[in-house]
């Protein structure tokens, strides 16, 4: 059974015993039921805990914004303001689907912005995801200090990528712990649309063979199937299953590129205390079916910031 | 009716608990997982749950070969100390912190980007008879570009 982990199932355990002790007492509301009625016997609360241990949990991972933002900054992209959301557009944003899409691609922006020192900028999106945390209700998500505290260490690029984690924590944590799992993953989906989108528009085609960025898009094939098992986590509802079926377009083109990857070995490094996972990698992705990728990507994303 | 009544509010008010609880788990991720990330940046992700004693929970991941990566879990004090596995996408375990000591940190990085699997568990310790124990588990991953 693929279950989100996202409940705590003690307070689940609470329920399930409470009610077994119910059913078990025949649920005589108003007696007082003799004390061996209540007593839950052993080997049927052994039976109840041992179907909960069964229930699988399974988290799904995406990179966050800022991850994806590092990545292809990592690969040695230029800065591009122009292929950003403006902030402008945030009065466009009124449905809970199009506050979760953009609270993403704001964030994916934002992280993008600061990594590339652009402070102005960062402190706009900053306030733009803002806007779209408060809209979708997100309690504590970004505060006024949070902006304030930015501003003041608008130079210094620790605190800030400590400030817009933190930020992003807070509104997936309150979305998951308020049983809203399905804008959680909204939220998440379009900060990794927004990040493919910017790498797939900075691929200079003059320069497509051995292009690090273009290598950082292959690998995103990796995450697509995490993707598509977060969503289906919230299949049935209206806005992820539209999402589902442009995502599905998407993962028809990753299905084209093949990778080859030898067995993983781990080997552990004394001089950096870490270990290292050993393997080659054989990519194949020809410009044609970067194009066609690089084109379905276009054409979510500007779905999404209409 | 009164029958409907012993059901429902005890199992209203637990329902009510739940968001306190998780408030509490996201409490404790901040203050026993996140500062473990130290000299990392968290990616910003939030994974944590309320584990039973005996209860494994999967986790699906990418990693990056541009990276550098911690990974902190950390379960309640109440809880035995927390088994992690890594696997990759052919199940070969890469690693377990069960021959570290249960240590609740792993620093790695890849030579080429992999999708990875961690399966974390809480052991049972409890006898037969006794109520298993539950508490939080939380796992963070920090991130900085390779040196």
């Amino acid at each position: 059974m693929n279950k989100q982990l996202r409940i705590g199932s003690g307070i689940g355990i609470g329920i399930v015993l409470l009610l077994g002790v119910c059913l078990l007492t025949d649920c005589k509301g108003g007696k007082k039921a003799p004390q061996e009625d209540l007593e839950v016997d052993v080997k049927d609360k052994e039976a109840i805990l041992q179907d909960i241990r069964q229930a699988e949990k399974i988290f799904q991972a995406l990179p966050s914004p800022l991850e994806s933002a590092m990545l292809i900054k990592s690969a040695g992209a230029r800065f591009e303001e122009k292929l950003l959301n403006p902030v402008s557009a945030v009065k466009n944003y009124v449905t809970n689907k199009a506050m979760a899409l953009n609270l993403g691609i704001y964030t994916c922006d934002l992280s993008f912005a600061s990594l590339y020192e652009q402070t102005q900028l960062l402190i706009d999106y900053m306030n733009a995801a803002k806007k779209m945390a408060d809209g979708l209700g997100i309690l504590k998500a970004i505060e006024q200090e949070d902006i304030d505290r930015l501003e003041e260490n608008i130079n210094n690029s620790e605190v800030i990528m400590d400030i817009v984690s933190q930020t992003f924590m807070n509104s997936n944590s309150y979305l998951e712990d308020n049983g809203q799992p399905a804008t959680a993953a909204i939220v998440l989906t379009g900060g990794w649309i927004e990040g493919l989108y910017i790498s797939t528009q900075l691929v200079d085609m003059n320069d497509f063979n051995g292009n690090k960025l273009v290598g950082r898009i292959i690998d995103q094939k990796l995450s697509i199937d995490i993707l598509i098992n977060l969503l289906n986590g919230s299949k049935g509802n209206a806005a992820v299953d539209e999402i589902i079926l442009e995502v599905t377009r998407l993962k028809n083109v990753f299905d084209k590129i093949k990778i080859d990857t030898t067995p993983v070995r781990p080997e552990y490094d004394p001089e950096s205390k870490s270990t290292v996972l050993k393997s080659e990698i054989k990519t194949d992705m020809t410009p044609e079916v970067f194009m066609e990728l690089s084109e379905i990507v276009k054409e979510i994303r500007n779905s999404f910031v209409i | 009716m009164r029958s409907v009544k012993t059901i429902l509010l005890p199992a209203i008010l637990l329902i009510a608990l739940t968001g306190y609880v998780n408030a509490q788990c996201k409490a404790f991720a901040k203050r026993e997982c996140l500062p473990k990330l130290i000299s990392y940046t968290h990616d910003g992700n939030y994974h944590a749950a309320i584990l039973v004693e005996g209860e494994e929970a999967e986790l699906y991941k990418t990693f990056y070969s541009d990276m550098d990566y911690r990974v902190s879990i950390v379960g309640d004090e109440k809880l035995p100390d927390i088994e992690f596995r890594v696997l990759d996408s052919n199940k070969n375990v890469l690693y377990s912190n069960k021959d570290k000591n249960y240590s609740n940190t792993w620093d790695f990085k890849l030579q080429s980007s992999q999708q990875l699997k961690f399966i974390i568990k809480v052991p049972s310790a409890t006898r037969s008879g006794q109520t298993p124990v539950n508490g939080c588990v939380a796992i963070m991953f920090g991130f900085k570009l390779k040196r």
